[in-house]
């Protein structure tokens, strides 16, 4: 088990170099940098920044050196002082707009994930034992419609369906009211109010997939000689059903977090855009299309470092749960 | 001969059933699954439209009629009066202007009193059908090239929904077709190398399958699509969006490439090719891979519903195709703002194309799968 164990953290380390060497190279990719499109700006406006300074402002932030040696600035900076590097379009640290943002993201998926567990757990096993039965079908053809209907399209539907017919203002994550006010019980009920559209949003497509997982698992399981034993042994069907065949399927819903967590991520982006929510996703489109680098290339860090390590855990999490994987 | 006597003991229509290839096996399969069946015709359907575009569209992409801003879908009704008194079996109303007593906008509103007929195979706007071939015919249009005939409504510069949306059908469904293609090419060549030499090539192969996995996709594929320039050249930036869509999906093929090999490595056949001396291009070529090419079409169909639904996302996000390239993505862009579905709902169905084609793909997909392994 300790060997597993270490064998998996030096390897989630690894990645994580190579996320973040990706994170630095997307950000370089545009040509130019933030300072060409400063530049630009300012001509636009009448104004005119000179030469010199402009020759100031590059070797302050490092931009006059090679790639390899502004990365190495790059990354020790985030590594020893928690540094990110500055924001040039809000002109303030990264770190400041990054924590916040990544907090709102990192609660909504946490909730989404035990949102679509809870959906999807219940309703898996119904329509597996009940197999072929009405409902199944129902939640069949939902489970199907919901992974065709892209994640905007469901917000933009949802948000059209709620303003027009329900008069419900919808969009962001506390009404304005709450939004600069400090942390209270008003504040968490107003979250909660707003918080199940998109979790509601997110985790329909992310269910739609583990109702059909844990159906095709446990139909599997329920055929194998082990419940016919138990069951002529005159277990109660109930019992038999979540002692063993239940608690076999269940492996795909701890080894799913691995890719639940970027998928998750990425919806969370797209919709959080369309329903102008606080988190990281709406913040990283404005940041890349202003090329504002050190931002944008941040929340892509932060945001793949945290499925490296949600991957990490579900994979020790997985090892704890079913020996067979150790010895792989 | 030895055919003959050895299903010569056997009823015709077993005899037939003994005799079909193993593709004539699987068609048979998949005609059985028919929820896949009529998905492949749906399918097909769709794409004739993407190569006949100009021709099933009433209008141009660009058309545009300044009289007409968000004028709202008409009904395409039967059996009316025109102006004249003389029948129209198809027709629509027109539109008439109506000032909103709240917002105090002018909005269009349908007018039952007018009626101009609607005919197939009208003359309308001259194209060139596939770029070459000169026209002027379309699937169905006003007979009166004048009258306004706008079935999905009008967007903010009062161009013809549907015929921008039948015109995105040929980007939107391309960029799933040329990106799996990218997709497929690398996946085999890398699958089949890690698969069938094993070793430090296939570990290489792997981990960077599961760095690539890793990082959530939306993000990633945002930081490269806003890396493209501005001003590129519409056809490089849908090149470019391939690629960088194809940049993950190449690595679900890879993965079913390789247990692929690494199952039929082992295979009695292959053992025999390979003791018969057949060379290893051979063994390739002419033995392992005809018998995966079932398991990778129904890979790659399911691969292309996912490539839509990215282009759209991105597209979407104002970071994939720009103006002046239609694609479901692009039209659905002017969907964004809520204050332009409050006053334009029918903004929206652009995205009934989308849901259809996914959906259809992927049951096509599910179908040709179950179907894929015709012997088990």
């Amino acid at each position: 088990m300790w060997r597993f164990i270490a064998h998996r953290v030096v390897y989630t380390a690894l990645t994580l170099a190579a996320v973040s060497l990706v994170s630095f190279l997307i950000i370089q990719l545009p040509p130019g940098d933030f300072l060409t499109s400063l530049a630009g700006k300012m001509a636009e406006q009448g104004g005119d920044l000179d030469s010199a300074s402009l020759a100031g402002l590059k070797a302050r932030y490092g931009l006059d050196q090679p790639w390899y040696i502004q990365y190495w600035r790059w990354i020790t900076g985030i590594l020893l002082h928690g540094d990110f590097g500055q924001s040039f379009e809000w002109n303030k640290p990264v770190s400041e707009l990054l924590w916040d943002r990544m907090g709102m993201t990192l609660l909504l998926s946490l909730v989404t994930l035990i949102v679509t567990w809870m959906l999807a757990l219940p309703i898996g096993i119904y329509s597996a034992v009940r197999r072929y039965s009405l409902l199944d079908y129902v939640v069949t053809f939902l489970g199907f419609i919901g992974l065709a209907i892209p994640s905007f399209l469901l917000s933009l539907a949802l948000m059209y369906i709620l303003s027009r017919y329900a008069g419900m203002s919808v969009g962001g994550l506390f009404s304005p009211a709450y939004v600069n006010a400090p942390w209270s019980w008003a504040k968490l009920v107003d979250l909660a109010a707003h918080l199940w559209l998109p979790v509601l949003i997110l985790s329909t497509s992310g269910t739609a997939a583990l109702i059909r997982v844990m159906r095709a698992n446990l139909i599997d399981e329920l055929h194998k000689p082990y419940v016919q034993t138990a069951r002529a042994n005159g277990l109660g069907e109930m019992e038999l059903l979540f002692k063993y065949p239940v608690r076999v399927a269940l492996n795909p819903f701890v080894s799913t977090i691995g890719w639940v967590l970027p998928h998750l991520f990425s919806g969370a982006v797209i919709v959080s855009v369309v329903l102008s929510l606080p988190t990281a996703g709406p913040l990283l489109l404005s940041a890349l299309l202003a090329q504002d680098m050190y931002l944008a290339g941040s929340f892509i860090l932060i945001l793949s470092a945290l499925t490296v390590i949600g991957t990490l855990l579900s994979d020790l999490l997985l090892a704890w749960l079913d020996p067979r994987v150790r010895y792989q | 001969m030895t055919d003959a006597t050895a299903t010569g003991g056997l009823s015709p229509p077993r005899r037939k059933l003994v005799e079909l290839g193993q593709w004539g096996l699987i068609y048979r399969r998949f005609r059985k699954h028919k929820l896949a069946y009529w998905s492949g015709f749906i399918v097909l359907a769709i794409y004739a439209v993407a190569l006949f575009a100009e021709f099933v569209a009433p209008y141009s992409s660009d058309r545009y009629n300044p009289r007409y801003i968000y004028s709202p879908p008409q009904m395409l009704k039967m059996f009316g009066r025109d102006q004249n008194g003389d029948l129209a079996l198809l027709y629509v109303n027109g539109y008439k202007v109506e000032l909103d007593p709240v917002a105090l906008q002018r909005r269009f509103v349908i007018d039952e009193s007018r009626v101009y007929p609607v005919g197939f195979f009208v003359k309308g706007e001259p194209y060139h059908l596939f770029g070459l071939i000169p026209a002027e015919r379309h699937l169905i249009g006003p007979v009166d090239p004048d009258a306004p005939m706008y079935l999905w409504g009008t967007d903010r510069l009062g161009r013809d929904l549907l015929s921008r949306t039948i015109h995105g059908t040929r980007i939107s469904m391309s960029i799933g077709l040329v990106g799996v293609t990218i997709s497929l090419v690398l996946g085999i060549l890398l699958g089949g190398i890690s698969g069938y030499y094993g070793g430090w090539a296939d570990q290489a192969v792997q981990r960077t399958i599961d760095f690539l996995k890793s990082i959530p996709t939306i993000p990633l594929w945002m930081g490269l699509a806003a890396a493209i320039p501005d001003r590129m050249d519409p056809l490089l930036v849908y090149f470019w969006i391939t690629v960088i869509l194809s940049l993950i999906g190449w690595t679900d093929l890879a993965r079913v490439v390789r247990g692929r090999f690494l199952s039929l490595k082992t295979e009695d056949f292959v053992m025999a090719a390979r003791l018969d001396g057949c060379s290893r291009q051979r063994v390739i070529w002419h033995h392992m891979v005809p018998s995966f090419t079932s398991h990778i079409v129904a890979s790659v169909t399911l691969a292309i519903p996912a490539m839509i639904l990215a282009e759209t996302s991105l597209s979407f996000l104002g970071i994939g195709l720009k103006p002046p390239v239609v694609s479901w993505g692009v039209l659905l862009k002017d969907a964004q703002s809520l204050l332009a579905l409050t006053q334009a709902p029918w903004l929206f169905l652009p995205g009934i194309p989308v849901v259809v084609a996914v959906l259809a793909l992927n049951f096509l997909g599910d179908g040709i799968r179950d179907a894929a392994d015709p012997y088990s």
